[in-house]
């Protein structure tokens, strides 16, 4: 019985999980693997890979391993596949990109050796460690965008160091997003907390009333809200218009990209998360604990310190970590109100994935920002009764 | 044994109270003003985006109606939604079935695994599918957007139908097959009208979910897949026109109009005393 009524709930079960496998467990482990995978130049040097792969990483390669290096990337080169190759090792250190173009356009003028002629090029060419680096990049694997995205590296001897500092850049964008993350759910908490308290007191049809004012902007769309403040926050917006025509300043603020627009923005979308699971844990704490403690002598202040904080404290934890999981993958609000100084790591994800095309970093930092929705999920999952009944929509 | 009758004594609210109705009644204006600003926006006559504006005119308006690229976006948003919403509120209703009836192990794992969409954060999301839909040559497709949005908004449709059916008592089953009804049709008399709460409102969150996604779509859609959202970004990043004011003015009443369909489907459960099958208080 038991059996046949399985066979059934996996047959219903099955096409949604198929769907859900097939376009979203599998997109997502393939572009977490691309953090630690090292494809590059064992699939566009093979030859040079193999070649690699039994040197002894002492005394300098052969003439064979230099003359296939060459080859290989020239080829490459003419088939314009060359780019992700000369990414990876520039990745490795900065400069060997220049090194090996630069190699490569005078390797056809070279009369004997291609060896001698690369190292009086540029006696880098005859240095071991520049082998060391290539050789390390032959795969199948690398922890270097992991270290990277932490501000770490490998050093030429394959020691752990930390980066440069010019390109100390991820520890910095962490802390940010964790500081705007951190102040929008605080700000969130704070103004949620009077908002849901008066609509959890309030006679029923003003209830409604306020219950719908928070509900229209949480089913507004964020791009259509963020676009609002967009358009109220310009030099020549409505708040500066207004500003000025009330004499309160002469010149008009700069407000749109800035953290302070950041802030606001997030803020306004995020509330309605804030407030909802909130109101409901409120509404459901009967007045008579608080009543019990008012006739036991305890004035409104200890009432509400001892009692109804304490009670009303499930809710503030659901919104705040729901309010504190949707922030830090926060995307589209900071691109379009911040300025450069304010953006987080979902845009870092995109800029690496778009712009400056280093796939293994865009990687790196989206295992990462999972990884941390994750803890947060567990310890919400865990800790915060409110969360599990609570919904996302983002 | 009859209620003693409460006096009724009108006392005036303390000044904490006033406080509080001030500070609450600030922050629901802090909430719903910028969403109204662009209204009057979005009727301007002239050719920026300032308060007060320099006369009324449905101007924006004709302009979204008749520009190419709005209309475009307006259908691709349709059809990508309607499909969406179709495809994660069978799979999903279906699912959640299963899942109610099943009785196996690592039930727990297989709705987790469901549902990873909805916690992941959107950008992993949308490069992820950004380089497999690539690889297998759906990128820059509708179809490649609809599979994206129905992975996105089934864990919506899951997590209601499921939340309807812990309530729904497994003896009707009994009762429904001992009267002979067949498992498909107790399905189609007995536990789907039951649930259909639930399913409706499903498909509506799969819908807004799909209506207002943007981020997907910007790494997925070519110009002739945008969406509303995605054109209304472009719009805003290249020239900022009145028409994405009037294009967010009519984004916000279809809003509204799910909203109030939500509550309306919300309101009529409870009174058939169903549990509440939405999240919203």
């Amino acid at each position: 019985m038991v059996t046949k009524r399985n066979l059934l709930a996996a047959a219903l079960i099955a096409p949604l999980l198929l769907l859900v496998l097939v376009s979203f467990i599998v997109p997502l482990g393939a572009t977490l693997y691309r953090a630690v995978e090292d494809a590059e130049i064992p699939t566009i040097l093979p030859q040079t890979t193999a070649l690699l792969k039994q040197w002894d990483g002492e005394a300098l390669p052969s003439e064979q391993v230099y003359r296939s290096l060459i080859t290989e990337l020239r080829d490459a080169q003419e088939q314009q596949k060359a780019g992700p190759v000369l990414n990876r090792l520039n990745f490795e250190e900065t400069g060997l990109r220049s090194m090996l173009l630069q190699g490569l356009r005078a390797s056809g003028r070279f009369a004997g050796s291609t060896k001698e002629g690369l190292i009086a090029l540029n006696p880098r060419w005859g240095d071991p460690q520049f082998w060391g680096l290539v050789k390390r990049s032959t795969g199948p694997w690398t922890p270097l965008y992991f270290l990277r995205s932490v501000d770490l590296k490998l050093g030429p001897d394959g020691a752990v160091v930390p980066t440069a500092e010019e390109e100390a850049v991820f520890i910095k964008l962490f802390l940010r997003t964790f500081e705007i993350s951190l102040t929008v759910t605080l700000i969130c908490a704070v103004l949620a907390y009077p908002i849901a308290y008066t609509l959890s007191i309030l006679p029923q049809v003003w209830t409604n009333i306020g219950i719908m004012l928070v509900l229209i902007p949480f089913w507004t769309s964020i791009l259509v809200r963020t676009t609002a403040w967009f358009i109220i926050l310009q030099r020549e917006g409505p708040i500066n218009a207004l500003l000025i025509s009330l004499h309160l300043v002469d010149q008009p603020v700069t407000m749109i990209f800035t953290r302070f627009a950041v802030y606001l923005a997030m803020v306004h979308v995020l509330l309605p998360f804030a407030i909802l699971p909130l109101y409901s844990v409120m509404k459901g704490i009967k007045p008579d604990y608080m009543r019990a403690a008012a006739s036991l002598g305890a004035p409104g202040w200890r009432r509400f310190l001892r009692i109804y904080l304490p009670l009303s404290m499930p809710g503030v934890a659901a919104g705040a970590m729901m309010v504190f999981m949707l922030s830090v993958g926060f995307y589209i609000t900071p691109a379009l109100v911040g300025g450069s100084g304010d953006q987080m790591i979902s845009y870092f994800i995109a800029f690496f994935t778009n712009t400056s095309v280093n796939w293994g970093i865009a990687a790196a930092l989206a295992a990462l920002l999972m990884g941390m929705t994750g803890v947060l999920v567990a310890i919400a999952w865990l800790l915060v009764p409110g969360f599990r009944a609570g919904g996302v929509r983002v | 044994m009859t209620a003693i009758p409460i006096p009724h004594i009108r006392q005036r609210p303390s000044t904490g109270r006033l406080l509080l109705y001030a500070a609450t009644s600030l922050l629901l204006v802090f909430l719903v003003a910028p969403i109204l600003v662009v209204f009057p926006l979005s009727l301007s006559s002239g050719e920026l985006l300032v308060l007060p504006t320099p006369g009324y005119s449905w101007r924006w308006y004709a302009d979204f109606f008749t520009s190419q690229r709005w209309l475009l976006a307006t259908y691709n948003s349709f059809v990508v939604g309607i499909l969406t919403t179709l495809i994660a509120t069978t799979l999903g209703t279906l699912a959640s079935i299963g899942l109610y009836l099943g009785r196996f192990r690592g039930k727990a794992f297989v709705l987790a695994v469901l549902s990873l969409p909805m916690v992941t954060p959107v950008i992993v999301t949308a490069i992820a599918l950004y380089f497999s839909l690539s690889a297998v040559g759906l990128g820059s497709t509708l179809t490649g957007l609809v599979l994206a949005h129905t992975v996105l908004s089934v864990p919506y449709v899951l997590l209601t139908v499921l939340a309807s059916l812990q309530a729904f008592d497994p003896n009707l089953l009994r009762a429904a097959a001992s009267l002979g009804a067949s498992p498909l049709q107790s399905f189609y008399r007995v536990v789907l009208p039951l649930i259909m709460p639930a399913v409706a409102t499903g498909a509506l969150f799969a819908f807004a979910t799909s209506f207002d996604e943007l981020i997907v779509a910007l790494f997925i859609a070519s110009p002739d897949q945008f969406t509303l959202p995605r054109q209304m970004y472009a719009g805003i990043r290249e020239f900022l026109s009145p028409t994405i004011a009037a294009a967010a003015v009519l984004i916000i009443l279809l809003s509204v109009v799910l909203l109030m369909i939500n509550e309306t489907i919300r309101k009529r459960a409870i009174r058939h005393t169903l549990p509440p099958t939405d999240r919203t208080p």
